[in-house]
């Protein structure tokens, strides 16, 4: 990739699509590396920060499965606006727990939540703007748009995410040394 | 039985036959008997009976006479009349002897394309000879290559006589037979093995089913002839399971040649003694393999091994151990009998003899031929296949099965032997051919083969195992107008992995169908994943308005 | 014995007469890949991955199941074959349910070593998602089949080694299954012995010791070495 361009500093956002935000927590697990970070780069939206709508970014980190119609949704409009989109952490990059449903399907999952173990409301809620769809099959992000970059860990470490980003802000290819998958 | 008691039979058949008025021959090979030919043959049995003619009228149930889009076929001995779609309502004139005038509009031509641009050498009893009685084999010339092997030659010398014919293994690959026999002769052990691949699965051939359903005695003698000259005394059939009449054929001609001493000890009065048993599958393809074949007679899971050691070295129970293929063995009585010169004359340069066909798919003359290697395609195709159905455009051709490729028209005049079949991403394989016009789609045909393969694959070795469902997810996501080009990149990489990396050829073949349309139809492929189209018209796309707003990594 | 001398990716080696590639190539510090291959049992070429080219050769072989010849050049590590054994590792990930967060073995699983080792970051194709169970019918040992990479390491370990011949595949293709017996629950076999033999050489968390968390488990194969060495060379060394 090229260095990230731009005047000042470079824009990060990030996604939370279907996953456990453990991948977010190890982001803020860089602890006093944050502030390195952050003055190098500007976060403009994330789960941690209130947005309407997603701005336009360098590079954005992408957590969680694509899972239901809003994940579809919003990871295509992500992916217009941002120059480098990272799938960040196992669920984006293989499905990982989120996508263990799958070899169940929809409605057996949905009536397992909504029917056989609810207590209080027993029904699968239904209509626009309630609960979103859930897709057929739970997809990496790579099967639904272009992916730049890959970051795997359940979740990744917090020194693989500075090496990484600190590898993008420099415009260096990110060391995979000590890496996992899966 | 000596050889003397053999010419005697010989001489005495014929002549019963001669004194007969009329010989019935109803086709009861599987297609006929799709179509009825069980109920023709009954009908014509109980007419002779009626009629009390029974010491004059004769008819007998034969092999495949290869025209069986045209069938029930029923062949009349006194003037070698073809009829074709003939119904039990016909019993009457056959036996009357008034086929000629009564069922003269169902009389084939036999000056058509499809009888004289054959020549038959497999085949040429099948038709002719009735496959559940010894003596018609024997009326025929049956066994006397046997009886010359085993007084006149030395295994030796029956091995130059093959190599001299340059018979190349029908099965396929095409390797060299006599080469083949040598290697298991000189092996310096003494128990060997001869065993008849007749695992035949590829869709749409029938091939060798019909020669063990027409001539069984003929692979038989072929097997003989094969453990004489490698020095084995015990053969094995591997048959499918699903060729019920074909086992029933066999294991009844196996029978009556071990009450005429023509297998078992003392074969000729000689100290060649052969036994030969059937060993029938269980439905699956990769059985066809031959280790599998071998691991599956062992009673172990039909799986492939790796080669080498090929079985010519070790084989069944580690023993060296000959396997040919049911055509294989059908060739090699004509070869001692009249000499691999002879044969040598038919065919070309490297490909010799001839190869037996199965005509299917969008082809007016469906059945089973027989044509010297070299025949082109288009004589294949629109001479002895007549062309293809409703005016329709050819389109393509696949021969080999799921091993094979697509071979498009620009190809039509290619001589059908070994290397040329090769050199334009097909092979030659055993002698499967479908024919498809413009209606059929090239990327659901590869996604056809591909199911196949995958469906057949034993699971052993990852690329087969888990690549075949990879390569058929991504063509049936194309047909369905749910890929993309990088899915075509991918198609590509898995193709060369199994190509490459695959335990046997299974797995390294499988790939062939998808290589050789993209190669020759990228233009379909090219259809279903930009416009949604296809265009054959037999895909069902989604508009491409609602398309691939999905971009691949 | 006789010796053979040989070239692996240009280093000058030297093996005995019978020794696989595979082999000659660990004992030189040439790590060739492999999952299907384990010390002490046969070999049966399956996983595909220790393919190596010989020159002069046109197919590439199973370095596993192919023995050293005289003058042989090799190579391991060509970028075709490590684009083959990339797609390979990524072709068992998308056959099954590999969700290694939640697997006993994580962080020690020979399935996770090769594509890190590969440089793998993301599986292009299509996951299948199968549905497959879980055996827990054993009273120390687990199945999980969602784990399974059908390496036939259990087999061969609990047939050659321990005798029993509890393991063997049934069906064929992708629908392969281990089975214990024929096809009785793990835990209802009349064969197995509860050595943990085939837990110990499974190269995945398919074959698990019960009463281990995510990421715990460690498995031990010294005991194959020093079965076969008592074996062979009739010493009962550790």
């Amino acid at each position: 990739m090229g260095a990230v361009n731009g005047n000042g500093k470079a824009t990060l956002a990030t996604v939370w699509l279907g996953g456990c935000s453990g991948c977010h927590m190890s982001l803020l697990d860089l602890d006093e590396r944050l502030l390195d970070l952050a003055s190098k780069m500007e976060l403009k939206a994330s789960p941690l920060t209130d947005y309407k709508d997603f701005p336009e970014v360098d590079v954005v980190l992408v957590e969680g499965a694509v899972a239901n119609s809003e994940h579809l949704e919003h990871i295509r409009t992500v992916r217009e606006r941002s120059k480098i989109l990272v799938s960040f952490g196992d669920c984006a990059v293989t499905g990982n727990v989120t996508a263990m449903r799958n070899a169940f399907g929809v409605d057996d999952v949905l009536n397992t939540a909504y029917r056989d173990n609810s207590t209080v409301i027993i029904g699968i809620p239904v209509g626009n703007h309630i609960v979103p769809g859930l897709l057929e099959r739970v997809r990496p992000v790579h099967e639904v748009v272009k992916v730049d970059y890959f970051l795997p860990g359940c979740p990744p470490s917090a020194d693989a995410i500075f090496e990484f980003v600190a590898a993008l802000i420099e415009g260096r290819e990110p060391s995979l040394e000590g890496r996992k998958f899966g | 039985m000596t050889f003397e008691d053999l010419l005697e039979q010989q001489a005495k058949e014929i002549a019963r036959q001669q004194g007969l008025r009329e010989r019935i021959y109803c086709c009861t090979a599987a297609g006929c008997v799709s179509s009825g030919a069980d109920a023709i043959k009954k009908a014509i049995d109980e007419e002779i009976k009626a009629r009390g003619v029974g010491a004059e009228v004769e008819c007998c149930g034969t092999g495949c006479m290869g025209l069986c889009s045209k069938g029930p076929l029923v062949r009349t001995q006194s003037d070698g009349t073809i009829y074709a779609a003939v119904t039990p309502e016909d019993a009457g004139a056959l036996v009357a002897g008034q086929g000629a005038n009564l069922l003269a509009d169902r009389k084939l031509d036999p000056q058509a394309d499809f009888f004289i641009k054959q020549e038959k050498i497999v085949l040429a009893n099948s038709g002719t000879v009735d496959p559940e009685r010894l003596s018609d084999y024997i009326a025929a010339g049956g066994y006397q290559a046997l009886a010359r092997a085993v007084m006149e030659l030395t295994p030796q010398q029956v091995i130059e006589e093959v190599k001299r014919s340059g018979l190349r293994g029908r099965g396929g690959a095409g390797y060299s037979t006599g080469l083949k026999w040598e290697l298991v002769a000189k092996q310096p052990v003494d128990t060997k093995y001869v065993v008849c691949n007749a695992d035949e699965g590829d869709p749409g051939a029938f091939m060798d089913r019909s020669i063990l359903e027409g001539d069984p005695h003929r692979v038989l003698e072929g097997m003989a002839i094969a453990g004489y000259a490698v020095g084995a005394q015990q053969g094995y059939i591997y048959v499918r399971g699903e060729y019920g009449l074909a086992i029933q054929r066999l294991q009844a001609a196996i029978k009556q040649a071990e009450r005429e001493r023509l297998l078992g000890s003392r074969i000729f009065e000689d100290n060649f003694q052969f036994r030969i048993d059937l060993r029938i599958g269980a439905g699956a393809f990769v059985c066809g393999e031959e280790t599998a074949l071998i691991a599956s007679i062992e009673g172990k899971r039909g799986q492939p091994r790796q080669r080498p050691p090929y079985p010519p070295e070790s084989g069944l129970w580690g023993k060296p151990t000959l396997l040919n293929n049911v055509e294989t063995f059908g060739n090699i009585a004509p070869i001692v009998a009249k000499g691999g010169d002879w044969f040598a004359t038919i065919g070309t340069p490297t490909s010799k003899g001839t190869k037996v066909f199965a005509l299917a798919g969008k082809i007016e003359n469906t059945g089973l031929i027989e044509v010297p290697m070299g025949t082109s395609l288009r004589t294949i195709v629109f001479e002895i296949g007549g062309g293809i159905p409703e005016g329709r455009a050819f389109k393509a051709a696949q021969t080999g099965g799921p091993s094979g490729g697509c071979i498009p028209p620009q190809f039509l005049d290619i001589p059908v032997d070994y290397e040329s079949l090769h050199k334009i991403g097909s092979i030659m394989g055993s002698g499967g051919l479908i024919v498809m016009d413009d209606t059929s789609c090239m990327v659901d045909v590869a996604r056809f083969f591909m199911d196949f393969c995958m469906d057949e694959s034993c699971g052993k070795c990852i690329p087969c195992r888990a690549g075949t469902v990879q390569m058929h997810d991504i063509l049936q996501r194309i047909t369905k107008g749910e890929a993309n080009e990088n899915d075509v990149a991918l198609l590509e990489q898995l193709a060369k992995l199994l190509r490459e990396t695959s335990l046997c050829g299974l797995g390294q073949t499988a790939p062939n169908p998808v290589m050789s349309t993209l190669n020759y139809f990228s233009g379909e492929y090219e259809a279903h994943i930009r416009d949604h189209r296809c265009p054959a018209g037999h895909c069902v796309l989604p508009a491409a308005a609602s398309s691939n707003r999905e971009v691949q990594a | 014995m006789s010796v053979r001398t040989l070239e692996i990716d240009g280093k000058a080696v030297t093996g005995v007469a019978g020794q696989s590639i595979f082999s000659v190539a660990w004992d030189n510090g040439i790590h060739i890949p492999r999952l299907c291959h384990v010390g002490g049992v046969s070999d049966v070429g399956a996983c595909r991955l220790c393919m190596v080219e010989v020159e002069g050769q046109r197919k590439l072989v199973a370095a596993c199941m192919t023995p050293v010849e005289e003058g042989m050049v090799i190579r391991t590590n060509t970028e075709q074959l490590l684009a083959h054994r990339r797609l390979i590792v990524e072709l068992l990930f998308a056959e099954r349910n590999h969700i290694c967060a939640v697997c006993v073995v994580n962080g020690a699983c020979e399935l996770q070593d090769l594509a890190a080792s590969l440089g793998i970051d993301h599986v292009r194709l299509r996951y299948r998602f199968p549905t497959l169970s879980v055996d827990t019918s054993h009273e120390r040992f687990g199945l999980d089949h969602n784990r399974c990479v059908l390496c036939s390491r259990c087999i061969r370990v609990c047939d050659e080694v321990e005798g029993a011949h509890t393991w063997d595949f049934s069906g064929r293709g992708v629908n392969s299954l281990l089975i214990s017996d024929l096809g009785e629950a793990w835990g209802e076999s009349e064969s197995c012995t509860s050595c943990g033999k085939c837990v110990q050489v499974c190269p995945t968390g398919a074959l698990f010791a019960k009463g281990k968390m995510v990421s715990e488990m460690r498995k031990d194969r010294r005991f194959l070495k020093y079965i076969v060495t008592a074996r062979e060379k009739h010493e009962w060394v550790r």
